[in-house]
């Protein structure tokens, strides 16, 4: 299913009803968002609350907006600029305000929140990967992860986060160089 | 795994590891989140009829009696401002809660609420059913003896009547005062709970509004159940505190007229 199959009877299902819609709206796109933000934060329960507080604030916004401007809403990179600019907030106010005596929650460690399926199914591989993108700069690693994890497109990730798309190509270019630095080959001379 | 399906697999690069690496981190969003989000909604028959009652994953956020379903919603999501779907299956200790009146156990979803508004209504969730306070007994027990009014207020604001059961707060001269379902309801519910209200208006009428044993020297709020046990051979009246407490006798432990003293 392409994007576009995915957004229409979503967007018609918000402008018929609100609250049915939002439904749709949050089935149609909890895993793209809960991806990315799993993946921005570092840590399982930080994702859910990033996640639903994301939604919410959709959710708030949608009641505001006119029938016109649901109609013409593209979900996915606009779920995607509410997220980026959430953890972007929550990012900076935890840097200020850090958390006590963070020993056992390094962001490679395995988040107590998350199902013992999920962490047998990550790979060490995966984990080490995962606990890398924390070394990206905050551009790099909100284009790599949208990029890379979420799958969106250059174009949608540029209108996601308000800049040219340009910009959002060498952030990406230079997250993956720094990247592929800090993990040097260990399974593939080309990572 | 793959969580969601490629837009692009040509260009994801599916040769190189490091891109295929960061592939595989997307995973699926875990079961459950929606109701992070959203609350249900549900009809529970009470005492005083059909409720309409909303839910989260916090617990009993919103109840209300004398609307239909449209006007409920409605003034969920103007309160709120969360989405509210329905479909939730009421917890038994809720059911169990509206038909008795005894809402322990009843786990409620309180955010949103000013600090001042929570503690008047967790001072008021502690009214035992049968039994009434006054507005200025909250407004002491929380430290703010001169908020009778805003109390009031609060107890107005209250998202979860009957569980939290602000029915039972008075006025300190008798009379029933105001009530989210209005002053009608209220008096059907202290009825059926069988507050002996006519008791209690005819002593405030009388200027009584305390009364005591002289056996045990206990110092009661009239319908305390303690002091509708009292023999009319040991029975006193009295005006205020001060004056049962002058005449040697002490508060009583389950209605704490001396609320002032906070635990």
């Amino acid at each position: 299913m392409t994007e576009t199959d995915i957004r229409l009877p979503i967007v018609a299902a918000l402008t018929e009803d609100l609250d049915t819609g939002f439904v749709a709206l949050f089935d149609g796109y909890r895993n793209v968002v809960f991806s990315a933000a799993l993946r921005l934060c570092g840590r399982w329960a930080d994702a859910e609350d990033l996640t639903a507080e994301a939604f919410l604030r959709a959710y708030r916004a949608l009641a505001g907006y006119e029938p016109q401007r649901i109609a013409t809403l593209q979900p996915r990179p606009w779920l995607m600029t509410i997220l980026a600019n959430l953890w972007r907030n929550t990012a900076r106010s935890a840097a200020r305000h850090p958390p006590p005596a963070p020993l056992e929650q390094a962001p490679e460690a395995v988040d107590p929140a998350e199902p013992t399926e999920q962490v047998a199914e990550r790979s060490e591989t995966g984990r080490e990967l995962a606990a890398l993108l924390g070394e990206l700069t905050e551009d790099q690693r909100l284009a790599v992860v949208l990029r890379h994890v979420a799958d969106l497109p250059i174009a949608e990730i540029a209108t996601a986060l308000g800049v040219p798309e340009g910009t959002v190509k060498s952030h990406i270019s230079r997250g993956l160089k720094r990247l592929r630095l800090l993990y040097p080959g260990r399974h593939d001379e080309r990572l | 795994m793959s969580a969601f399906e490629p837009t692009d697999p040509q260009a994801s690069g599916r040769h190189d590891p490091l891109v295929a690496g960061l592939a595989a981190l997307a995973t699926d969003a875990p079961a459950g989140l929606l109701d992070r989000v959203a609350a249900r909604w549900v009809r529970v028959d009470a005492s005083i009829g059909g409720v309409y009652v909303a839910m989260t994953d916090q617990g009993i956020a919103y109840l209300r009696t004398g609307q239909d379903e449209e006007q409920f919603v409605a003034s969920y999501r103007s309160r709120f401002a969360r989405p509210l779907l329905p479909g939730g299956s009421p917890p038994s200790a809720l059911e169990r809660a509206l038909r008795t009146g005894r809402a322990a156990g009843v786990r409620l979803d309180l955010r949103g609420l000013r600090p001042f508004e929570e503690a008047v209504l967790r001072a008021a969730a502690a009214i035992p059913r049968g039994e009434m306070r006054p507005y200025a007994w909250i407004a002491e027990r929380i430290g703010r003896p001169k908020a009778v009014r805003a109390v009031g207020t609060a107890l107005g604001h209250n998202p979860v009547p009957l569980l939290i059961p602000c029915h039972r707060v008075i006025r300190s001269d008798g009379r029933i005062g105001q009530y989210v379902f209005g002053e009608r309801a209220k008096e059907r519910l202290l009825r059926m709970e069988e507050v002996n209200l006519d008791e209690v208006n005819t002593l405030a009428a009388k200027n009584v509004h305390f009364v005591g044993s002289d056996t045990t020297g206990v110092v009661c709020f009239p319908s305390c159940r303690d002091a509708r046990r009292i023999t009319p051979a040991h029975w006193h009246g009295f005006r205020t505190l001060a004056q049962a407490e002058s005449a040697g006798y002490r508060s009583c432990r389950h209605c704490r007229p001396g609320a002032a003293v906070v635990p």
